[in-house]
């Protein structure tokens, strides 16, 4: 019987722990089919952050390290400049990247590190049990904004694509989400150009794609999809900020 | 090899690069800044990378990503540069990864001075970082033994797979010496390093460097390995010096510049007659306790001296195990004891004062 569709490569056949209704799945497909497509699966070296994805080194079938919460895009430093002829990424959530990972972030930005970061954004601390993050909407309740956020004490939500592509050194930056099948397309396309600009050696590329909390948000998935849509889709618009040819004319 | 006339710090650069190491992450900080200077001149030489990181932080959390490719990396700082690369040491520990962190020790705490102190000797020997972990810690006398112990500590590191750490301070790293790299220091048989994330290449399953352990039955599992290996280290890597010990009514304890400057006390003390020795641990963790508590019956008191107001004196008394009174006398906040400072105590203590 022909095979018309399997599992990537790129994935372990260990059984994920996410929650029903959770992107990360999906983002983790994207990674894997893309670390395959491009061959580089056995070259490929991957970071793992603290949060909900903090076991996403059991389910990448390459090497992996786990870093430290928010240190991701130091650990992978270390790693790529060692290993210039490897691949190396880092996968971090908006708690991890967006609140107490920023400095190392926007330094491996600003260095132009050739590496390229997967930031899953659902604005809530998943892990912990569904705390405001930095990216949490105006008014929304989480468990630490139990009367919905409030910008007058907690700031805006943070736009961290908007603000990595003020960063010279970085190289590609794109938000995308994974709410329909024309998205994941486009999600995909995204993840796989920044890792061919990684390959081609020009520096840092990062891809922001939103993504679901159905669990702490308090929905079923349907419903957390269509408020992604009707929030964060229109607080955190979709669309490249940066890509390489841009850097080159500037 | 003949000798050379080295600033410490710059001996360690030089004594790393000797040893294979050819990475540096690191970040200035008063009184160590001439050792990443070093590197940063240095390592593109020989075909190394110097980076310059955004913070302390970062410095460690690079050298974690660097030491899981299995080469040889290192990392320097001075004490609050160190207290924040605890959380970095502690997961360099749990996830079993070789590497060499050398403190040049300034006067604490807070942002205190950037005078000599040997106040991190708690930080360096207890970690300030969370878990049941240990640093394998030389604290060497001269910037001859600094630059012995920083090629030792490489091999050490990748022997134990276990982070080293180098105890200077701020006396050590400014300070010149004449010093001679050696070509016969003993060298470990060491294990290949196939847990290391460089790709799998196809040839083999995926490695993971990783300090999680979700499971307790797990962690506690990795706990009593990890304490096997702390077992052997206190079995196998303490080192320590005597210095007229046998006859001594009093031993003074003492390591690093303190340990200089006591030696300089014994022996005025010695051409007046009086029955004065040294006990200077070079490892502060393991801790020589044998030799405290194994002292000659001659010796009726230990005076432990040290730039702090008293840091090592915990572990003196724990060898000691309450055999003789253990005194006390130092200067901190960046103030260097005198001999004469040495020998008055030393004095008093034998009148019967105090």
């Amino acid at each position: 019987m022909a095979v018309v569709f399997q599992k990537t490569r790129g994935l372990t056949d260990v059984e994920t722990h996410y929650c029903p209704g959770c992107t990360h799945g999906i983002i983790h497909r994207l990674v894997g089919e893309v670390l395959e497509e491009l061959g580089v699966l056995d070259e490929a070296i991957g970071v793992a952050p603290v949060g909900c994805s903090v076991l996403a080194y059991n389910y990448f079938n390459c090497d992996m390290s786990e870093a430290a919460h928010g240190r991701a895009p130091a650990v992978a430093t270390g790693i790529k400049r060692l290993l210039p002829e490897n691949v190396v990424f880092t996968y971090q959530g908006d708690g991890d990247l967006a609140s107490i990972g920023t400095a190392e972030i926007v330094h491996a930005a600003h260095r132009s590190e050739n590496i390229t970061t997967i930031f899953v954004n659902n604005a809530i601390y998943g892990m912990t049990g569904g705390q405001m993050a930095p990216t949490t909407m105006i008014g929304q309740r989480t468990t630490t904004s139990p009367y919905g956020r409030d910008a007058a004490t907690t700031g805006m939500p943070i736009k961290i694509s908007e603000m990595l592509a003020q960063v010279p050194g970085a190289t590609f930056v794109e938000r995308v989400a994974v709410n329909t099948p024309g998205n994941v397309r486009k999600a995909k396309k995204a993840i796989k150009r920044a890792f061919e600009l990684q390959l081609a050696g020009k520096g840092f590329g990062i891809i922001e794609v939103l993504s679901t909390c159905p669990t702490n948000w308090g929905l079923d998935p349907v419903k957390a999809l269509r408020w992604l849509e009707d929030n964060l889709m229109v607080y955190y618009p979709l669309g490249n900020f940066r890509d390489y040819q841009e850097v080159e004319n500037a | 090899m003949s000798k050379v006339l080295m600033k410490g710090n710059e001996a360690i650069g030089a004594a790393a690069i000797a040893a294979g190491c050819k990475y540096f992450f690191g970040y200035p900080i008063t009184p160590q800044s001439e050792l990443p200077e070093y590197m940063s001149a240095h390592l593109p030489r020989v075909g190394g990378v110097y980076l310059q990181a955004e913070s302390e932080v970062a410095a460690i959390n690079m050298v974690y990503g660097a030491a899981g490719t299995g080469k040889r990396v290192m990392t320097s700082s001075s004490s609050p540069g160190i207290a924040l690369k605890q959380e970095g040491i502690s997961y360099i520990a749990g996830a079993e990864l070789p590497c060499v962190i050398v403190n040049i020790v300034r006067g604490g705490p807070g942002l205190g001075s950037i005078q000599p102190a040997q106040s991190d000797y708690n930080q360096s020997t207890r970690g300030g970082g969370d878990g049941d972990y240990r640093l394998l810690v030389y604290a060497p006398g001269s910037i001859q033994e600094m630059v012995d112990l920083v090629q030792i500590a490489f091999d050490k590191a990748d022997y134990y797979r276990n982070p080293v750490m180098v105890l200077g301070d701020g006396m050590m790293g400014q300070m010149m010496e004449p010093v001679e790299f050696k070509d016969d220091l003993p060298k470990m048989e060491l294990p290949e390093k196939d847990w290391a994330t460089t790709g799998t290449k196809g040839q083999r399953k995926p490695n993971v460097i990783n300090s999680l352990y979700l499971a307790a039955e797990e962690l506690e599992q990795h706990n009593i390995r990890l304490q096997k290996k702390y077992d052997e280290m206190k079995q196998n890597e303490v080192r320590y010096e005597e210095y007229q010990i046998e006859d001594a009514e009093l031993v003074i304890a003492a390591y690093g510049t303190t340990a200089r400057i006591a030696k300089a006390a014994v022996d005025q003390l010695r051409e007046a007659g009086i029955k004065v020795g040294l006990f200077r641990p070079i490892t502060v963790w393991p801790y020589p306790y044998d030799v405290v508590k194994n002292l000659p019956e001659s010796v009726k008191h230990i005076l432990c001296v040290e730039m702090s107001m008293g840091q090592m004196i915990d572990d003196v008394r724990i060898g000691n195990e309450g055999q003789r009174p253990v005194h006390f006398v130092g200067r901190s906040g960046g103030m260097i004891p005198t001999p004469q400072l040495v020998v008055d105590k030393v004095n008093e203590i034998l009148n019967g004062g105090k």
